[in-house]
């Protein structure tokens, strides 16, 4: 028998194969993962350099803030006030344990103004406000309505995508300082469940305890999320493809990519305010 | 500044309009997808005042050539003129004065599903270089919807008109702007016989009372004999047969047969 006929050489030969094969497949994925980036990037450029053309679409962005703001304060009112409720039912007992039950005000607003508003709020308007965009903008490229506009000299991209991000970028931060209100009077809420806190009480040791550094960076990071919630969904839905099933795609990828990218912001935004304070 | 550039385009390109009388010239047209070529060498005229019928069965091209002639597709060689003008090397400031001397028929109609009927016709005056005042808007909306028999759906939704009054809004939004040349993308698909018939006439009436040069996309025999002046057909890619109505009507060739026949 010949070496390359025997079968630990064709075994060696397959593996090999099987490991190209594997590796061409990898690096197609990623290069098509830096090619994406590459193009959210560039989309980003065009956003920015129609902003300071010059023209504004100003009917169009107060729409888009009432879309964006004024439609998803419902929702920000339900998860705002179950953030504190929540929070307060499952922290007192163990507050309670260790004879520490007056600092569950300062505690809970802390946490809330610091992490649990800002993430909690990015997380659901991820989910709202991004799957929104890019299911409206996805279904205006499959029905040709961002042709239409491109043909009729009007410029989609800052007709559609300037108004649609600015107005996250600052709706989300007034959606999420609406949701910490929320979360406090839902943790005095809960506080009264149990036991008898009067509201000025509980308001004046919930923010004796807060300080400018726990809700200044804070505010800074929830327009981060609103740039990337407007950006992501923007960008997915001018970019979806033909036919209905890219309308779905699109709205899901939006959601899925703007939540991660709302965690990825937040912990950078930890690291540096954690950074800056120290 | 923007606004005295396109002006001054404007003068060039009317004078230049007025001294031709092939509004679009198209030469060696190619348009590839990845592997797949869709326009091999296509080359064609539009003269002043008539309505050119594209037949041809579908992929083969049609629609992507009107989007090669406003620049919604680039083309990958090939010339395409339009008042003389190389469509391919516009600078972005010229491309939108000559988008707006183009009106587009979308095959679905294209209406923003968010605006209301009268919203959808007040956008492109918006947007237009020359301004209008608030009254002049109103009032071409009002003369545009009375001409197509649609006063009535002033405060419509799309999504409350019936398939037939939906491209005819398309039809009004094209024209509110009183383009020079109209693009029509397939403008009786989905339509029932009589409906179809409605838009094809009134396509006729655009013509007359505008004074358009039309290029008009359609599968269906009975616009094409309705709208048509000339008509080419397009096969594999490439212009496959070129005449009047009358000379494509008497062809034996058997593929232009299969849509007469």
């Amino acid at each position: 028998m010949l070496i390359h006929e025997s079968p630990t050489h064709k075994f060696f030969i397959e593996q090999t194969i099987k490991i190209g094969e594997k590796t061409i497949e990898k690096s197609q994925r990623f290069s098509k993962f830096l090619i994406e980036i590459a193009s959210i990037i560039i989309f980003l450029t065009v956003i920015v350099r129609e902003i300071f053309s010059g023209k504004f679409e100003f009917r169009e962005f107060f729409r888009q803030c009432y879309q964006i703001g004024y439609k998803t304060l419902p929702l920000i009112s339900v998860t705002g006030t179950a953030m504190g409720l929540v929070l307060t039912i499952q922290s007192r007992p163990t507050l309670i344990d260790f004879g520490a039950v007056t600092m569950l005000p300062g505690m809970v607003a802390i946490s809330i103004i610091r992490e649990m508003g800002p993430v909690i709020t990015g997380l659901i308007c991820a989910g709202k406000i991004g799957s929104g965009i890019g299911a409206e903008l996805g279904s205006m490229k499959v029905t040709e309505q961002i042709d239409a506009m491109e043909v009729s000299s009007a410029n989609p991209i800052r007709y559609l995508v300037v108004t649609r991000v600015l107005a996250s970028t600052l709706m989300i931060p007034i959606l999420t300082l609406y949701a910490d209100a929320l979360g406090i009077l839902g943790s005095w809420a809960a506080s009264n469940i149990k036991g008898d806190v009067s509201f000025v009480l509980f308001f004046s040791q919930a923010f004796s305890d807060v300080e400018f550094s726990d809700f200044i960076p804070a505010v800074i990071k929830t327009f981060l999320f609103g740039a990337v919630i407007g950006l992501v969904g923007c960008y997915k839905g001018f970019h979806a493809g033909k036919g209905t099933e890219s309308v779905g795609v699109a709205a899901t990828s939006s959601v899925v990519t703007a939540s991660l990218l709302v965690i990825i912001v937040d912990m950078i935004a930890v690291q540096i305010t954690d950074m800056l304070i120290l | 500044m923007i606004k005295d550039k396109v002006s001054n385009k404007a003068d060039s390109f009317t004078n230049e309009l007025s001294s031709k009388n092939a509004v679009i010239e198209i030469r060696n047209l190619k348009k590839s997808f990845g592997s797949q070529e869709v326009l091999k060498n296509v080359s064609f005229d539009l003269f002043a005042g008539e309505n050119l019928v594209m037949l041809g069965k579908s992929g083969t091209g049609k629609s992507v050539i009107i989007k090669c002639i406003v620049r919604l597709l680039q083309a990958d060689s090939g010339l395409i003129r339009i008042f003389g003008k190389d469509v391919n090397t516009l600078h972005r400031v010229e491309l939108i004065y000559i988008r707006e001397k183009i009106g587009f028929l979308f095959q679905s109609g294209a209406l923003y599903d968010s605006m209301t009927v009268k919203q959808n016709l007040e956008f492109p005056l918006r947007r237009l270089t020359q301004r209008f005042t608030e009254k002049e808007i109103e009032d071409k909306v009002y003369d545009v919807l009375d001409h197509l028999g649609l006063s009535n759906t002033l405060n419509k939704m799309p999504s409350q008109l019936s398939g037939g009054m939906r491209k005819r809004i398309s039809l009004a939004r094209t024209i509110i702007v009183n383009p020079l040349i109209m693009l029509y993308d397939e403008p009786t698909t989905g339509l029932d016989p009589v409906t179809s018939s409605e838009i094809s006439n009134l396509i006729n009436d655009v013509k007359l009372k505008y004074n358009t040069s039309s290029i008009i996309i359609t599968h269906d025999i009975k616009c094409a004999s309705i709208t048509g002046d000339r008509i080419i057909m397009l096969d594999d890619g490439k212009v496959y047969k070129e005449g009047t109505k009358a000379e494509m009507e008497a062809e034996e060739d058997p593929m232009i047969r299969s849509f007469y026949d």
